[in-house]
């Protein structure tokens, strides 16, 4: 068996350097050294030499000596029967929370803390910082229930909590990984779906615990501010007490959640969470009730319908043949020479324009609307990537197709035409990747 | 009818769930004071009630007052089944009884019960209206104070101190009733707390009524315990100190200074009066004597008058002094004190006479304080303890007081009789505590002998004045300290101070050096030189303020574990009792070596705890260790081997002693040990320094140990100086000898105490010395564990390394969870061990950490290292201008710190003492000039720092208020409440005290497993009590507890039935604070509680 093999023989290798340190010159002197270098070695150090093995590696040779530390250890660990430390401030390590909320148990935390150097503050060692790991996890553990209904740990008794901390420890709780958003994003969020966080957490890399508690968390959202008037992401801080960009990525979530938007489809897989993200914000700003009407009336979790319905009214721009000829000059005239795809653009002129407008006119149907993403994707922005479009020549020619229909004569909705592409242009815009 | 309770409900919120089916509670509230109930409406189907109900009135006898508390249950309304309780609030009422304190209970109580912890919170307001009731043969004493606070409270000064109350009830235990069997866990946990309640409602009633018949007005000091005896009953006992306080009118508190030598006469001319009404003073034949040795010290011009102390003649022992030996073993026969009157001076006598008169016809010669202010504390004797083993079934009337009185009667007499031997008449610092395990039960009682200033207890000099005093001193108090200290001492060369400076003279030995109860060392004292001083002193009291100190302080602890037989009744308590001499006599030999090994020669706050279990006794002693100027440095720690075998044995006990002398070296340095050769200006001391400064600064012990010895034999026979050459350095080096192996892991686990991380001082003091900048960012924490011992037959060898590991790696546990405070200091750090099964070692901290802040303590430092350099300049300059008396061998060992002083000083000749005595002045100088600086700037830092604070949360509260707006249930913040085991809060000045907090909770549990084991269970109920104290003080309008202790933590578990139980008893003093900078401000916390509460009102 090789030395390397073997954790002992690191250890002795380190004891060894350790005692060459200290020059002795009998056996007595010897003697003391070894055995108070021997203590002084952390357990840490043991521990980690055996953890270092690669996994797999069975241990047939590990020094007896070792094992009987090791147990020796273990066995101190598991006598002790209580241990607790309670502030009147509640002391909470900010990076140990990060490290619970990701759902690492305590050993693994205890392994990072370790990697991280914790063990150099305060001539900690092992015991001290498991003590501590468990006891800051069993805090958290403790205060999870007060953040669920984060409007209570301002005004609960039980813990003593800085103003400041509250709102990181709220924070840090509702933030997630994107990579996770991006999995569930228009997923139901239901029961069914939680059984499916064992594959997204194999996907993803993120611990199942993390993944719950990310899932959870949508999930409770989602259920208060379903039901409630006025602005969801307003709704969404008053109740949650979130900071505003978490607010706007919790209300993207909400609405996609509830429209049920097809994302995990193959050819949206390489959208991001922020760009559906910023997509929903862009729903939610113009196309649901609340954007034309500031009443806390309704909410705005859904599409307006009546602007949905009124969107069949566009059909006239590709359906009309002079109308779409006349648009097609006036957009040609103003591209004429400013961009480079102009030739392509000239003679799919129909075709694009046909995709939108059909597609705002299929949005009565909920299946449609939970398609928007993927026929964008198909109708749109793939041919668009096949000719090599430039974002910037994309820019250019939405922004031309939007203004040229102002100038058809007999274009008569206006209002609708506009509300429709400023959301699909920014869309658009950001769905499209070069 | 001399009293009208009303009580209204106003709302609760955040209740649980207790219908499934909707979601939603239907709750209603019981409001019960004695045996009248009334309910409020149901408040249907929510989770946030408004009831607002009307003023529910109760009229009752104030005796029901103090006794009764109110009890506030709510309830789930149930149609068909019987109404479920949600949980209880018990509220004491006693706040409201004093004019002084609290006028309203207001806000919000979590509502507890004892199965399920907190579950949600209520509001409440609570008023009193009390009528006079002139009947003398009341049983109630309203009005009285209780202070938890072991020093006169702040923003009070002590007209009188009437001396020690005690008192004493028992109860049957509810758990051990019959009834028990049948009923609920809750209900019996629930009657537990009742009772208990009750009865310490009815212990604080009876204290009052003493207090009344004694003429007081306040009790300080006060500490109730439980013991809870099982079968034979429950005991609620408690102790405390009587005395007059007067309220301080805020501002005057700084201008009162409690010089031992304000006004004399005339305040002995005012007494009378009042004396008359006190049978404890009019009794007192020897007053009108009591003026004389006041006008001594107010004259200076008097030098000439009786006892002239020039001539120092070594019988000087006009004030007696302290003691050395720890008295913890009986051992030291308590000789005859009676010998100590005869040689001494008249002045002495007199004072003497004095106290003892003012002292002796009282039972109880006792106080339970631990501060005191200046010139109180005359001499310090030493430690005084006594315990005793009881069997609980032998009690013939368990229900009755009489046996359990006559126990501590017998222990106190003990006390009484030590304290005496001592040569003292008083014992301070003066607490009981018991320790139970089935029927076996150890009294203990320990305290420190001490002579007082009679004055103090007749007329009103007890100043919270001083305690004030030292508050503000805080910040500076370093270069204050020290230029006091200069002044005292140079009065006291002047010869017209008859007392010993205040700085070194609690350290003079009140007994008679010819006749010492105990083997001890006497040197001169450092400071004055005049008089005694023991070579170690052990007390249980807090470091004087005024005391002068070299360096920093550090916690010492001192552990044991000693294996018994398991056995019953009389067999085991004599096993018992036979051990526990050798027990003390071990922890006391520990907590020697391990002073010296700090370089330390004097223990503070001394509390020796023994605790007993089936199988085992252990023993946890605790003190804070400082290097006390006046007292002489301690000698290392000598290792003496058995016969010399080997040359490699000889290497490997060296090698041992070398590590031993590295320590020392090292504490010394941790600690800032340098201590400043002052006293070598003595010109009498002169003489034998000559070689002593030059081994001084030579390393290594050994070779120093054997000059020293030389050194002594030849200084022995000449017989003044004897005393002098004793003062010095590493003269006596403690040995310990090395005989057996055993000895060997003694030394070794002496060594294995960790040394603190950088940046960490601990202390179980309220004060550490050395430190003074502090911030005001303070953390209180109470931390629990339990170990279970898996090895059944374990040596107690083994034992005692497990116990040791225990606490040491507690302590590091601690450092490592507060290192976001460093630099910090762990104060009053308190230690309870406890044997709550027969394989369970438990222990229990409760402590604060207090920031300081370290760039001024850096400033400060070099203020003070330059002040020395100055001075050194200054010293030397003045040597050339003395000329040639300077021996060219002493140049070259001139080094920094101390030693060159000394060095220079044996040369020259007593005439250029006068010079001296001015540089040292200049030196005093600059150290002041230095320290205003330094103090000024703390200043601002503390103005920016609560600047901050106080805007920080503002801004904050608007935003929440902003949001809440919109109809949300939560209300104003709640109250930052600090809590703390001192009685102070750093950078604050406490402006009312609000009256006591005591409380007794018990948590059950039948889901062990699903609150998260033991560990998790026992976290949620700690944090519960926090809580709860918490809620109550802001109810009172406080923002702060002071005095904070944990006083009982008893946990037993079941885990193979998923169970769990635990009793907690805390207690401490609601307070109101303003922090210093805001000066007469309105305080800011209190407008901010008031506006949370009218916000509270707002929402009804």
């Amino acid at each position: 068996m090789s030395q390397d093999l073997n954790p002992i023989e690191h250890l002795w290798g380190i004891l060894k350097r350790k005692v060459e340190e200290c020059k002795v010159s009998n056996i007595h002197q010897l003697h003391d050294v070894v055995m108070e270098e021997w203590k002084r070695t952390p357990v840490a150090t043991c521990e980690a030499l055996v953890n270092s093995m690669p996994k797999g590696c069975c241990l047939p040779k590990r020094s007896p000596r070792l094992d009987r530390y090791i147990t020796l250890v273990k066995a101190y660990k598991m006598s002790m029967e209580l241990d607790v430390f309670v502030g009147n401030t509640t002391i909470m390590d900010m990076d140990v929370y990060q490290l619970w909320l990701d759902g690492l148990t305590v050993s693994d935390a205890v392994k990072v803390r370790m990697d991280e150097g914790a063990l150099l503050e305060c001539e900690a060692n092992a015991e001290v910082l498991t003590s501590d790991t468990m006891d800051q996890f069993r805090t958290f553990q403790m205060c999870e229930r007060l953040l669920h209904s984060p409007t209570k740990v301002g005004s609960q008794l039980l813990y003593q909590i800085p103003a400041q901390h509250q709102r990181i420890l709220i924070e840090r709780y509702y933030e997630f990984d994107s990579v996770f958003a991006r999995e569930v994003l228009g997923k139901k969020l239901s029961k069914g779906t939680k059984k499916d966080l064992d594959d997204i957490s194999c996907k993803t890399g993120i611990t199942l615990k993390s993944c719950r508690r990310q899932f959870d968390n949508f999930k409770r959202v989602f259920k208060v501010v379903e039901e409630l008037k006025g602005p969801l992401v307003e709704n969404i801080q008053r109740h949650f007490l979130l900071s505003d960009t978490l607010a706007r990525d919790y209300a993207a979530i909400v609405f996609f959640a509830n429209s049920r938007f097809e994302t995990g489809k193959r050819k949206l897989q390489y959208l991001s969470f922020q760009d559906f993200a910023f997509c929903a914000g862009q729903l939610i700003s113009y196309w649901t009730i609340g954007a034309v009407d500031s009443m806390m009336e309704d909410m705005d979790v859904d599409l307006e319908k009546e602007f949905l319905h009124e969107l069949k009214d566009l059909k006239v721009l590709v359906y009309d043949k002079d109308m779409l000829d006349q648009h097609k000059i006036l957009v040609c005239a103003a591209l004429r020479g400013k961009i480079k795809v102009y030739k392509l653009m000239e003679a799919n002129f129909k075709n694009l324009s046909r995709a939108l407008i059909n597609l705002a006119s299929k949005l009565t149907h909920t299946k449609d609307v939970r398609d928007l993403f993927i026929d964008l994707v198909e109708k749109f922005i793939e041919p668009c990537r096949y000719d090599r479009w430039t974002v910037a020549e994309i820019t250019l020619f939405l922004t031309h197709y939007t203004n040229a229909a102002h100038c058809l004569g007999t274009f008569r909705h206006q209002m609708i035409w506009d509300r429709y592409m400023g959301v699909i242009k920014s869309c658009i815009l950001q769905m499209y990747h070069e | 009818m001399p009293g009208k309770l009303k009580a209204k409900i106003v709302a609760g919120r955040h209740l649980p769930v207790m219908d499934r089916a909707s979601d939603l509670t239907d709750a209603f509230v019981e409001v019960k004071f004695g045996n009248t109930t009334f309910k409020t409406d149901v408040y249907p189907k929510s989770l946030n009630p408004q009831w607002n109900s009307e003023w529910f009135k109760f009229e009752v006898d104030d005796e029901d007052l103090q006794d009764e508390p109110l009890q506030i249950t709510v309830l789930d309304h149930d149609t068909y089944s019987a109404n479920d309780a949600i949980g209880k609030v018990y509220i004491d009422i006693d706040p409201l009884l004093s004019s002084e304190a609290a006028t309203v209970i207001s806000g919000w109580f979590p509502i507890y019960d004892t199965i399920h912890g907190i579950r949600g919170e209520i509001n409440v307001l609570v008023k009193v209206d009390l009528f006079n009731d002139l009947n003398r043969f009341r049983q109630s004493s309203c009005g009285v104070k209780f202070f938890c606070t072991t020093s006169i409270p702040r923003c009070y000064r002590a007209a009188l101190v009437h001396g020690f109350v005690e008192e004493l009830v028992v109860n049957e235990d509810p758990e051990y009733q019959w009834i028990d069997r049948i009923r609920t866990p809750r209900a019996s946990n629930e009657a537990r707390q009742r009772l208990i309640s009750l009865m310490s409602g009815e212990l604080q009633r009876k204290i009052g009524l003493k207090v009344l018949e004694m003429g007081g007005n306040a009790v300080v000091g006060y500490l109730q315990c439980f013991d809870l005896e099982g079968e034979s009953g429950l005991v609620v006992r408690a102790i405390g100190t009587a005395c007059t306080l007067d309220k301080l009118i805020p501002g005057t508190a700084s201008n009162t200074t409690t010089q031992p030598n304000t006004a004399p006469a005339s305040n002995a001319c005012n007494s009378p009066s009042k004396e008359s009404k006190e049978p404890v003073f009019s009794e007192d034949p020897p007053h009108p004597l009591s003026v004389p040795p006041t006008p001594l010290r107010t004259l200076p011009s008097s030098s000439s008058s009786p006892p002239p102390f020039s001539s120092s003649k070594p019988c000087s022992r006009q004030s007696s002094s302290s003691d050395t030996d720890l008295s913890l073993t009986p051992k030291m026969g308590m000789g005859s004190g009676g010998s100590v009157g005869k040689e001494a001076g008249p002045l002495k006598t007199l004072l003497r006479q004095q106290a003892q008169s003012a002292l002796e016809q009282r039972e109880f010669p006792f106080f339970t304080l631990t501060c005191f202010p200046p010139g109180f504390l005359v001499h310090i004797g030493g430690v005084v303890s006594a315990r005793s083993v009881k069997l609980l079934d032998r009690i013939h009337n368990p229900d009755e007081p009489e046996t359990r009185d006559a126990w501590w009667e017998e222990i106190r007499q003990e006390i009484k009789s030590h304290a005496k031997a001592l040569g003292c008449h008083a014992v301070v610092g003066y607490s009981e505590s018991t320790t139970i395990c089935e029927e076996v039960c150890i009294l203990s009682a320990s305290g420190t002998a001490a002579m007082l200033n009679p004055r103090f207890m007749r007329e009103g000099c007890l100043d919270a004045g001083g305690s004030d005093h030292r508050l503000s001193r805080q910040p500076p108090l370093g270069v204050v300290g020290s230029e006091r200290g200069e002044g005292e001492v140079s009065s006291a060369w002047l010869g017209f101070d008859d007392a010993s400076p205040p700085s070194c003279g609690f350290c003079h030995i009140p007994y008679d050096e010819f006749n010492m109860p105990f083997p001890a060392q006497l040197t001169y004292c450092y400071h004055c030189r005049r008089q005694k001083v023991p070579d170690v002193l052990f007390t249980t009291i807090d470091l004087p303020v005024e005391a002068a100190v070299t360096g920093k302080g550090c916690l010492i602890q001192a552990r044991l574990c000693r294996t018994k037989k398991k056995s019953q009744g009389e067999v085991n308590a004599t096993a018992i009792s036979n051990l526990l001499p050798f027990m003390e006599y071990e922890l006391h030999t520990q907590l020697m070596n391990k002073l010296k090994l700090r370089s330390m020669n004097a223990l503070f706050g001394l509390r020796i705890q023994i605790s007993v279990g089936e199988n085992m006794l252990l023993g946890l002693a605790s003190a804070t260790g400082v290097y006390l100027s006046a007292l002489p440095a301690p000698g290392g720690i000598q290792i003496a081997g058995k016969t010399p075998s080997d040359l490699s044995y000889d290497q490997h006990i060296s090698t041992m002693q070398k590590r031993i002398n590295d320590t020392i070296a090292m504490n010394k340095e941790l600690y800032n040990i340098h201590p400043l050769k002052l006293f070598t200006l003595d010109p009498e001391a002169f003489t034998g320094l000559n070689t002593e400064c030059i081994e001084e600064v030579v390393g290594s012990p050994i070779p120093d140990r054997q000059r020293s010895r030389l050194f002594r034999s030849t200084s022995e026979s000449s017989d003044e100086l004897s005393e002098l050459d004793l003062s010095h350095g590493k003269k006596d080096a403690f040995v310990l000898d090395i005989d057996d192996t055993d000895a060997v892991e003694d030394i070794q686990s002496l060594l294995t105490d960790a040394p603190m991380p950088a940046g960490f001082y601990s202390c179980n003091t309220e004060v550490m010395p050395g430190i003074y900048n502090w911030t005001s960012g303070l953390q209180m924490f109470t931390s629990v564990r339990v170990y279970r011992l898996s090895n059944a037959n374990l040596t107690n060898q083994g034992l005692n390394k497990i116990f040791t590991d225990l606490c040491e790696n507690l302590l590091k546990s601690l450092y490592f969870k507060l290192r976001s405070m460093i630099p910090c200091c762990l104060c009053h750090l308190n230690f309870t061990v406890a044997v709550p099964e027969e394989e369970l070692i438990q222990v229990a901290v409760t402590a604060v950490a207090m920031s300081f802040e370290k760039e001024t303590q850096l400033a400060a430092d070099k203020a003070l290292t330059r002040g020395s350099g100055e001075n050194e300049e200054q010293l030397q300059f003045s040597m050339e201008l003395c000329g040639e008396s300077t021996s060219s061998n002493n140049q070259p060992t001139a080094k920094p710190s101390g030693v060159p002083e000394s060095a220079m000083i044996h040369s020259s000749s007593r005439d250029r003492c006068s010079t001296w005595l001015e540089l040292l002045r200049l030196k005093a100088h600059t150290i002041r000039r230095g320290s205003v600086k330094t103090s000024r700037r703390t200043q601002s830092l503390a103005n920016s720092v609560s600047s901050s604070e106080r805007c920080s949360p503002l801004p904050d509260v608007r935003s929440r208020s902003l949001r809440s707006t919109r109809s949300l249930p939560c209300g104003a913040p709640v109250i930052v409440v600090k809590m703390t085991p001192l009685s102070f809060l750093p950078r604050t000045r406490i402006i009312k005290y609000l009256g006591i907090i005591n409380m007794f909770f018990i948590r059950e549990t039948t889901s062990l497993r699903e609150e998260g084991g033991v560990s998790g269970f026992l976290h949620s109920f700690i944090a519960e009590v926090f809580a709860m104290v918490r809620a109550h003080v802001a109810a009172l309008g406080g923002n702060a507890v002071v005095s904070y202790s944990m006083k009982e933590c008893v946990f037993m578990e079941n885990p193979n039935k998923n169970q769990a139980q635990c009793l907690i008893n805390v207690s401490g003093d609601a307070v109101v604070f303003v922090r210093e900078s805001d000066q007469e401000a309105i305080p800011p916390l209190m407008t901010s509680g008031q506006a949370s509460t009218t916000g509270a009102d707002g929402t009804t």
